[in-house]
C-alpha cells in the first residue's frame, strides 16, 4: 500500500490538520483509492515534454514599486479572531 | 413566480429601458420569490435591504438618463466572490462571519454597470464538489424532479446555488466559477446556460482561490444571449490579477444569432465513454444533426489524452488548493480554535473549520507536493497537462469548435455518490479538459431524459474565441427550442 497510517499522520502534520486517530486508517484507504487511480498517468509518455503550469502564454507583468493601498488598520483587523490596538493577537511563538 | 421573475435578462433590460416596470418592482418580485424558496437552500445570505437600495439608485439613474448596460437587473452572486461588508464564506465553516473589506473585481464591474445584488448563492465548500453536498450550509436542492417522484436531486456543483437560483427564477442571472466543470455541469443539471470563458478573461481578484491556474469566473442564465450580456460586464483586464489577459472584450451578444454556416465542428471520439446512458449519446447525435442542418461542417477529431485529464486534474487542483488554503490559519481572519500552542491552534482551527472533502484534497495536495513524490506525481501531471493542451491545438488544425455532452448523466439524487469520492469526481470527465487547457466551454440545455430531467451539450472553443461559442450556442438553443421549466413544488 502506497499510503500507510504513518504517511497519513505525516501529511496531516505537514498540512496542519489535526486528524483524530480514528480517521487515520479510513483516510489511508481513501487516499490510496485516489492515488492508485491517479497512477494511470504513468501510461503517458512524457519524455521531453515541458511541464505546463499555466495556460496564459505571457510573462509576469511588472509595475512600479510604489505603495498603492494601506493605512487602514481598522479594515485590516476587521475580521481578526482577536485584535488589540493595531495588532493581531496570536499565540506565543517565541518562548 | 411572477411574470417579472420569469423574464430573460435581455427582456428585463428592455422592459426597464422602456419603463414598463422599475428596478424596484422587479427586485421586489425576486425578493418575494427568494423568501418563498427556503426549501431549495440556494441563497446562503440574502441582502434585501441592499438590493432595494441599489434598485432605487438604479431607477434614479435611469430617470436621469444615465443607465448602464445592466442597470436595474437583479442578480445572484456565488458566495466565492468577496462582496464588501457582506458575509462571504465560500461554503466553509472556516470563513463563517467573514465580511470582506473589499469587493471582487468581477462583482464591482457588475455594480459599475448598474446591476442589483439579491444575495449570496450556496456552493460546495471552496468550490470542491460536484453535487453541492460539501457546503457547510447544507446542499442546494435542484428545482427539477424526476416525473412523478419527490426525491431531492442535486443541482450539481460547485455552482449549485447559482444554477438552482437561475432555474427557479430567483434571479435573472448569476455569477459562478468553474475550476473543473463547476459552471457547466450544474448548468446541464438544471436546464440553464453556463459559460466558462477563456482562462484570464475574468479577473480572479477577490474570488476565494481554489486552484489558481484553473479557476475562472463566468455567468449562468436562462438563455445563451443572457450569458453573453453578463459576461461582457464580468470580463476585462485587471492589473490586480497577474494572469488577467489584456485583450479587448467584444460585444459577445452580437455573436448570438449569427450564421454558423461553414463553421467546422469537431466531434472528439474519446468522449464516447463506457457506461454513458444511451439518451446522452442520442442527444449528442441530435446536436450534431442540428449543427449540420444549420450549415456546419462536422469533422471527426481525436483528443487521445482525454482519459488522463481527470487524474491529472486530481493532482494539480489539490496541489494548488493545499497551497492556497494554507492561508486559513486562524490568525488574521476566519475560525480560530485555541490550542496549547501555535501549531496546536493551527491544527485544531483547520480540523474544525474545513469539511471532509476539503481536508481530503488538502491531504492529497500535500502528499503529491511532498519530498520524494513531487516529480512522480506533480511534475508528471503538469507534463500530461501539456499533452492535453497539445491535443486541442492539434484539433484546431481541422475544426473551429468542439461539440460534446456536458456531463455523463442527468442530475442524480442527493446522497447517491457522497460516500464515493471517485464516483463523484467522474462527473467532471467531459468538462475538466477545458480547464487544463484554459479554453472556453459552454453548456446549453438541449433536451430532457425519459425521467423529465434536463441534459446539456457542451461547446468548446479556441482561446479567446467565446464569440464562436455564442454563435454555435444560440444555433443549438434555437434548434433545441428548450422551453421546459421545473414545476414549482418548493
Amino acid at each position: 500500500m502506497a499510503i500507510d497510517a504513518a504517511t497519513v499522520r505525516k501529511v496531516a502534520k505537514l498540512a496542519r490538520i489535526a486528524e483524530p486517530e480514528s480517521r487515520i486508517e479510513p483516510l489511508a484507504n481513501e487516499l490510496n483509492g485516489i492515488i492508485s487511480w491517479i497512477e494511470q498517468l504513468n501510461e503517458v509518455d512524457t519524455d521531453g515534454v515541458e511541464p505546463m503550469t499555466t495556460s496564459v502564454a505571457m510573462g509576469l507583468p511588472m509595475r512600479d514599486d510604489v505603495v498603492t493601498d494601506g493605512g487602514d488598520p481598522a479594515k485590516v483587523l476587521g475580521n481578526a479572531p482577536r485584535a488589540e490596538k493595531s495588532f493581531f493577537v496570536v499565540p506565543k511563538v517565541v518562548e | 413566480m411572477s411574470e417579472l421573475t420569469g423574464l430573460t435578462l435581455k427582456a428585463a433590460l428592455e422592459g426597464l429601458a422602456a419603463k414598463r416596470f422599475s428596478s424596484e418592482e422587479i427586485t421586489t418580485a425576486h425578493l418575494a420569490a427568494i423568501d418563498a424558496s427556503s426549501a431549495l437552500n440556494a441563497y446562503v445570505v440574502g441582502t434585501p435591504e441592499k438590493a432595494l437600495e441599489m434598485a432605487r439608485a438604479s431607477d434614479a439613474r435611469r430617470a436621469s438618463g444615465q443607465a448602464g448596460p445592466l442597470d436595474g437587473a437583479p442578480l445572484g452572486i456565488k458566495d466565492l466572490f468577496c462582496t464588501e461588508g457582506v458575509e462571504s464564506t465560500a461554503g466553509s465553516m472556516i470563513l463563517r462571519g467573514f465580511k470582506p473589506a473589499y469587493e471582487s473585481t468581477v462583482t464591482s464591474q457588475l455594480w459599475r454597470d448598474g446591476a442589483v445584488m439579491l444575495g449570496k448563492l450556496n456552493m460546495d465548500e471552496f468550490a470542491m464538489g460536484s453535487s453541492n453536498e460539501t457546503s457547510a450550509w447544507g446542499p442546494v436542492v435542484n428545482p427539477w424532479r424526476q416525473q412523478g417522484r419527490n426525491a431531492d436531486l442535486t443541482p450539481g456543483g460547485s455552482s449549485g446555488g447559482s444554477a438552482a437560483a437561475v432555474a427557479a427564477e430567483l434571479c435573472l442571472a448569476a455569477t459562478a466559477t468553474d475550476t473543473g466543470g463547476s459552471i457547466r455541469q450544474p448548468a446541464a443539471f438544471t436546464g440553464t446556460v453556463g459559460i466558462k470563458p477563456t482562462y484570464g478573461r475574468c479577473s480572479r481578484w477577490g474570488i476565494v482561490a481554489f486552484a489558481s491556474s484553473l479557476d475562472q469566473a463566468g455567468p449562468m442564465a436562462r438563455s445563451v444571449e443572457d450569458t453573453a450580456i453578463l459576461l461582457r460586464s464580468m470580463a476585462g483586464h485587471d492589473p490586480k490579477d497577474s494572469t488577467s489577459i489584456d485583450a479587448e472584450v467584444p460585444d459577445f451578444a452580437s455573436f448570438c444569432g449569427r450564421s454558423v454556416k461553414g463553421l467546422r465542428v469537431g466531434i472528439p471520439r474519446e468522449y464516447r465513454v463506457d457506461g454513458m446512458p444511451a439518451e446522452i449519446d442520442a442527444l449528442w447525435e441530435q446536436g450534431i444533426a442540428w449543427l449540420k442542418d444549420a450549415g456546419c461542417e462536422i469533422v471527426d477529431v481525436t483528443l487521445p489524452h482525454t482519459k488522463y485529464a481527470l487524474p491529472a486534474y486530481y493532482i494539480i487542483a489539490p496541489a494548488e488548493a493545499s497551497s492556497n488554503l494554507a492561508r486559513y490559519d486562524g490568525m488574521r481572519y476566519g475560525l480560530r480554535v485555541e490550542g496549547d500552542n501555535l501549531t496546536d491552534t493551527y491544527e485544531k482551527s483547520r480540523a474544525q473549520g474545513f469539511g471532509a472533502e476539503v481536508k481530503r484534497r488538502i491531504l492529497i495536495g500535500t502528499y503529491v507536493l511532498s519530498a520524494g513524490y513531487y516529480d512522480a506525481y506533480y511534475l508528471k501531471a503538469l507534463k500530461v497537462r501539456r499533452r492535453i493542451a497539445d491535443n486541442f491545438d492539434q484539433a484546431w488544425q481541422t475544426c473551429d469548435a468542439l461539440l460534446t455532452p456536458t456531463a455523463p448523466s442527468a442530475a442524480f439524487a442527493l446522497g447517491d455518490k457522497s460516500d464515493d469520492p471517485l464516483a463523484m469526481y467522474l462527473n467532471d470527465i467531459f468538462t475538466v479538459t477545458v480547464n487544463l487547457a484554459g479554453l472556453p466551454g459552454m453548456s446549453v440545455p438541449a433536451g430532457l431524459d425519459a425521467q423529465g430531467l434536463p441534459l446539456g451539450l457542451q461547446l468548446i472553443g479556441r482561446n479567446l474565441d467565446e464569440g464562436t461559442l455564442f454563435s454555435l450556442g444560440s444555433a443549438l438553443e434555437k434548434a433545441a427550442d428548450f422551453r421546459a421549466r421545473p414545476a414549482k413544488w418548493w
